[in-house]
């Protein structure tokens, strides 16, 4: 099902409609569970089974579309508005092959009033029938995202309001600062408010850097996506073993032939509980072939932007803060300083650069309960920030809109500003059936 | 005289004197209702007009072709800019009045109000048809006859004067309490809710050491509250500052048990930022010294009103207070101080246009909506007035927001937040003020004004000369100087009036003021560009409304708190909703869900 059904469904127009969708993992699977949510779910379900089951009790039936049995399997009925929608909902557990689970949607899809789910749209329902607060909607929605337990314990932190939270400390300690300008604003000639303070430009600052730190932080995205390890060095270095090798798979094409790798080399894994995005890369020296110059060049912004990077390579020319990786340790000692020798041929030292990794990991990562910055998150708590820096401008009626801008970028955190684009950006996260 | 009119105002006061004022220039013909002809116009409490917030107030009322602000420069015997050294925005005119050139002018410019009509009389009820007003019954048995009927009663709704521990009803000292209308009141089930606001005593300037006290002159220049007053026409007088000293906070400590304040005589809530004396010596106790104003109170009238000593005490406790100060050794009070609680109306009972939600054709204006100063009355009246008089002759209401005017921050925070102390306008409140500032008033709203049909054609010429004239500056602040326009320059401080007319010597030939607001929309400039997208934003929720009749009890996930605020506010827009104080994103989304679920 595609969620392309009409962007327009969700501006709330069609919000009476009997909605479907496929609520669990893409078939082949053991069970399929088909969600049918909205006033028309109990015909539905009848149209099907024949006659209706008690209300929240799982029941064996055989589902047919006229003479043609469908399935044999379970179904459960579930009555608003005390469902996790807040309207009638029907669950049927089908057996999880392809066949079974197209032929029911389609015979859904043929039920007059009932269409595909778009994406979010079961969550979207349970907010608006308020089963559940915005809060919990976002944070289920990263939950629901979640594949490793680090990206689970984040989602968690979000859920329980720990960014809320630390938005609302800032909130308030702005708050206090802008009261003070204000009062020198509006009461200078009453003599009752003394002039702002020596060590006023001290707390902006650091508020200010409080937030610069909160920005340094790795990013949700990075959670999610995986920390970005960059393998680089010379060419024929083992690089492309060396990803393989904690790929658990064989990624990239590997070879003798120095410059087999031209472009990047993306493999997704995880190890220990943390997403890492491994990349492979041009090995880096002069090239005059057009294509492997920039290949190279794409290895060098890979380095740039990775959040780990192994070099594999002379350690004179190591990138800054790069772990060195001596590989190929079978052929030998290393030449000068390593961080871990590795050798892919015998599996030695494999074990080490993973704990090594795993370790850096913890420290780019947000720690238990820490709050990961989404990108929606960044933008507006960098808006804050640049405001603050503005605050430090002699004019006390531009310190004063500075200080109104950093407070209303942090409202934007909260999701206090532009609450429609807001929704349509939160509801558009869920996948379809959620 | 005919009893058929299209507006009623009661109440001669700034709020009623400005809304009859309005609503004749709109074209409607217009009763002004008051106990007293000889009271309209009175400056009851401060003799100053303007000041920081109020002054943009004034500047506003005065874009809509106004009277406080005409009739202030006919009173004016001493000029001061408040906030002189700070940035535009929050600089505040304030003038020193002289109260009968005041009220003179008040009169002159009522009178001189085609279609506008005094009624002297008491206001004894509303003519009401179930929840339509239909018109006013006054104490004599008068009926008038109106389509709407404005109420800008002052303190007269449930007044009680206090003298020390002795309290009688009243409005303002000598006048009585319009109590039968506050009843009627009370039977439409409008809320009321009770406040109190204080007056200092008045003292003999003749018996002032004036030589031996700090001396505060009149600004210098030429700047004016309007620019169709004619000028600076009166005499200019100077102000004096004296301070309380620890004597007087000992003689206040030591009479605290004889001030209402203090004894719980008084139920109503006070404000924060003028409060009473005994107050102040309270709260900030670890102050040695307060500042006090000596405002003359007229050219010809020997009464000083010593700003900063609003008082309840009795008044053998105040002679002792004021002669314990520096100045005031051998001063006698001409009237004591007294504090005054008065009855007003919940305001989150009103539309923006200051109409009664549930009562057809009935508008309120001034302190009976729990405001306090000349300024927020005076503004309000407008606003009443212009809404009565467009909804009498059928035209589209003129609305004021939160972007264009002070006008709009107030009446918004009254219909949205209530009150919980009478409402003062400070330019905190206004979070767009960089572009809301005192100088740009008929730039920003005469254009809107001229559109209503309230301006007279004198001011409609005198406003597009301003604005031929304004065009020629923009012409010359575009050229380029070095790689930068002129107006580009103005981004930088250093580039002052002088630096400019240097570098295109022609822009000496400007009016002064308009060089000046020229220069500062110029400074300005980025950030109020940048506050272009939030102002875009605001209208964009304002676009999506919200039905009158929402249950707000009915939307899920609402606290009751919530839906208490909601339910008497009945925000009229998502964005309105959205200003409530405590209301979370969390509930602004479920509202917007709801109300489009009902609208499905």
């Amino acid at each position: 099902m595609e969620a392309d059904a009409g962007a327009d469904g969700r501006k709330g127009a069609a919000l009476t409609d009997t909605i479907f969708a496929l609520s669990s993992g893409a078939p082949p699977a053991a069970v399929a569970l088909i969600r049918i949510s909205g006033p028309k779910a109990d015909a539905a379900l009848a149209a099907l089974a024949g006659r209706l089951p008690e209300p929240r009790v799982a029941t064996f039936r055989r589902l047919r579309v006229g003479d043609e049995v469908l399935d044999n399997t379970v179904i459960i009925r579930f009555p608003g508005p005390n469902s996790a929608t807040g309207e009638d909902i029907s669950e049927l557990h089908l057996h999880g092959g392809r066949a079974v689970v197209a032929r029911a949607l389609a015979v859904l899809g043929g039920i007059e009033g009932l269409r595909p789910a778009q994406p979010g749209e079961f969550t979207r329902r349970a907010f608006e029938n308020g089963r559940i607060d915005l809060a919990e909607a976002e944070g289920l929605a990263d939950l629901l995202e979640a594949e490793t337990e680090s990206q689970r314990r984040a989602a968690l932190a979000l859920a329980g309001g720990a960014l809320s939270r630390q938005v609302a400390a800032w909130q308030e300690r702005i708050l206090v600062l802008s009261a003070r300008v204000e009062a020198a604003l509006d009461f200078s000639d009453e003599d009752d408010v003394a002039p702002l303070p020596r060590d006023f430009g001290a707390d902006v600052r650091a508020i200010r850097d409080e937030l610069a730190a909160a920005l340094a932080r790795p990013r949700a995205e990075r959670l999610k996506d995986g920390l970005r390890i960059a393998i680089a060095g010379p060419p024929n270095a083992g690089k492309s073993s060396l990803l393989n090798a904690l790929a658990g798979r064989d990624a990239a094409i590997t070879s003798a032939i120095p410059g087999t790798t031209r472009d990047l080399v993306e493999a997704p894994t995880a190890i220990g509980g943390v997403s890492f995005l491994l990349i492979d890369s041009a090995g880096l020296r002069e090239s005059v072939d057009p294509v492997e110059a920039i290949g190279i060049a794409r290895a060098q912004a890979a380095v740039a932007a990775a959040d780990i990077v192994l070099w594999l390579g002379d350690p004179r020319h190591a990138p800054e803060r790069a772990l060195l990786v001596h590989a190929k340790a079978d052929l030998g000692p290393p030449q000068g300083p390593a961080d871990v020798s590795v050798s892919v041929m015998t599996g030695d030292g494999v074990d080490a650069l993973t704990r090594l990794l795993i370790q850096r990991s913890t420290a780019l990562l947000p720690a238990v309960g820490e709050v990961a910055l989404h990108e929606r998150h960044w933008t507006a708590l960098r808006a804050a920030y640049e405001a603050l820096s503005e605050v430090q401008a002699a004019d006390p009626l531009i310190a004063a809109e500075g200080l109104r801008w950093a407070r209303d970028a942090l409202d934007r955190v909260t999701g206090k500003a532009g609450v429609e684009h807001m929704l349509d950006a939160l509801f558009g996260r869920f996948c379809i059936g959620k | 005289m005919s009893d058929n009119f299209d507006i009623v105002v009661v109440g001669g006061g700034h709020a009623g004197t400005e809304a009859a004022a309005a609503a004749a220039r709109m074209g409607a013909s217009v009763a002004l209702v008051s106990f007293d002809r000889a009271r309209i116009g009175a400056m009851s409490c401060n003799p100053a007009m303007g000041g920081l917030g109020k002054g943009h107030l004034i500047r506003e009322v005065d874009a809509f072709d106004g009277l406080i602000a005409r009739a202030s420069d006919f009173a004016a015997i001493h000029y001061r800019m408040l906030n002189a050294s700070k940035g535009a925005a929050v600089r505040g005119p304030r003038i020193q009045a002289d109260r009968r050139r005041y009220k003179a002018a008040i009169h002159a410019l009522i009178d001189a109000q085609p279609g506008l009509a005094l009624v002297e009389g008491e206001a004894s009820a509303l003519r009401l048809e179930g929840r339509r007003v239909t018109g006013l019954i006054l104490a004599d048995g008068r009926a008038l006859s109106a389509r709407a009927v404005i109420l800008a009663t002052g303190t007269f709704l449930g007044g009680k004067l206090h003298f020390g521990m002795t309290a009688r009803a009243g409005g303002r000292v000598g006048e009585r309490a319009a109590t039968a209308l506050a009843h009627q009141l009370r039977a439409l089930d409008l809320p009321l809710a009770r406040l109190k606001t204080g007056t200092p005593p008045r003292l003999d300037g003749r018996a002032i050491d004036w030589a031996g006290l700090e001396r505060q002159e009149s600004d210098d220049g030429s700047w004016t509250m309007s620019p169709m007053g004619g000028g600076r026409v009166a005499p200019q007088l100077f102000c004096a500052i004296t301070r309380t000293n620890k004597r007087t906070h000992d003689i206040i400590r030591a009479n605290l048990d004889r001030s209402p304040l203090f004894a719980g005589a008084i139920s109503g809530v006070g404000p924060r930022y003028c409060p009473s004396i005994e107050d102040k010596v309270h709260r900030f106790a670890d102050r040695d010294g307060h500042q006090i104003f000596l405002e003359p109170e007229g050219l010809d009238d020997p009464a000083v009103y010593p700003n900063g000593i609003s008082t309840s005490l009795p008044e053998d406790v105040q002679l002792a207070m004021v002669r314990s100060m520096a100045g005031l050794e051998r001063a006698e009070i001409l009237q004591p101080g007294y504090a005054v609680e008065y009855d007003h109306v919940d305001p989150r009972i009103l539309e923006p246009t200051l109409g009664v939600r549930d009562v057809e054709g009935l508008y309120l204006a001034g302190q009976i909506n729990g405001t306090t100063g000349y300024e927020e009355a005076a503004a309000q009246g407008l606003v009443a007035g212009l809404n009565a008089a467009a909804w009498a002759k059928g035209q589209a209401p003129v609305l004021f927001d939160r972007a264009d005017s002070y006008i709009g921050v107030m009446v918004d925070d009254l219909v949205l937040q209530g009150v919980t102390e009478p409402y003062r306008m400070l330019t905190a409140r206004a979070e767009y003020r960089l572009r809301l500032r005192a100088d740009n008033a008929a730039a920003r709203l005469t254009p809107k004004a001229i559109a209503a049909g309230c301006v007279s054609a004198e001011r409609q010429v005198h406003f597009e000369a301003a604005q031929a004239a304004r065009a020629r500056i923009e012409d010359i602040l575009a050229r380029r100087h070095d790689k930068l326009t002129l107006a580009e320059r103005l981004r930088f401080p250093e580039t002052d009036a002088a630096a400019l007319v240097a570098l295109a010597p022609e822009l000496g030939d400007a009016a002064p003021a308009a060089l000046e607001e020229a220069i500062q929309d110029h400074r300005y400039a980025p950030y109020v560009a940048r506050q272009q997208s939030e102002i875009d934003r605001l209208r964009s929720d304002e676009a999506v409304r919200l039905p009158c009749a929402l249950d707000y009890a009915a939307v899920a996930g609402l606290s009751n708190e919530m839906v208490e605020r909601l339910s008497l506010a009945r925000p009229a827009t998502l964005g309105a909703a959205g200003r409530i104080r405590g209301l979370t994103p969390a509930a602004l989304a479920a509202i917007l869900v709801h109300a489009r679920r009902k609208a499905a």
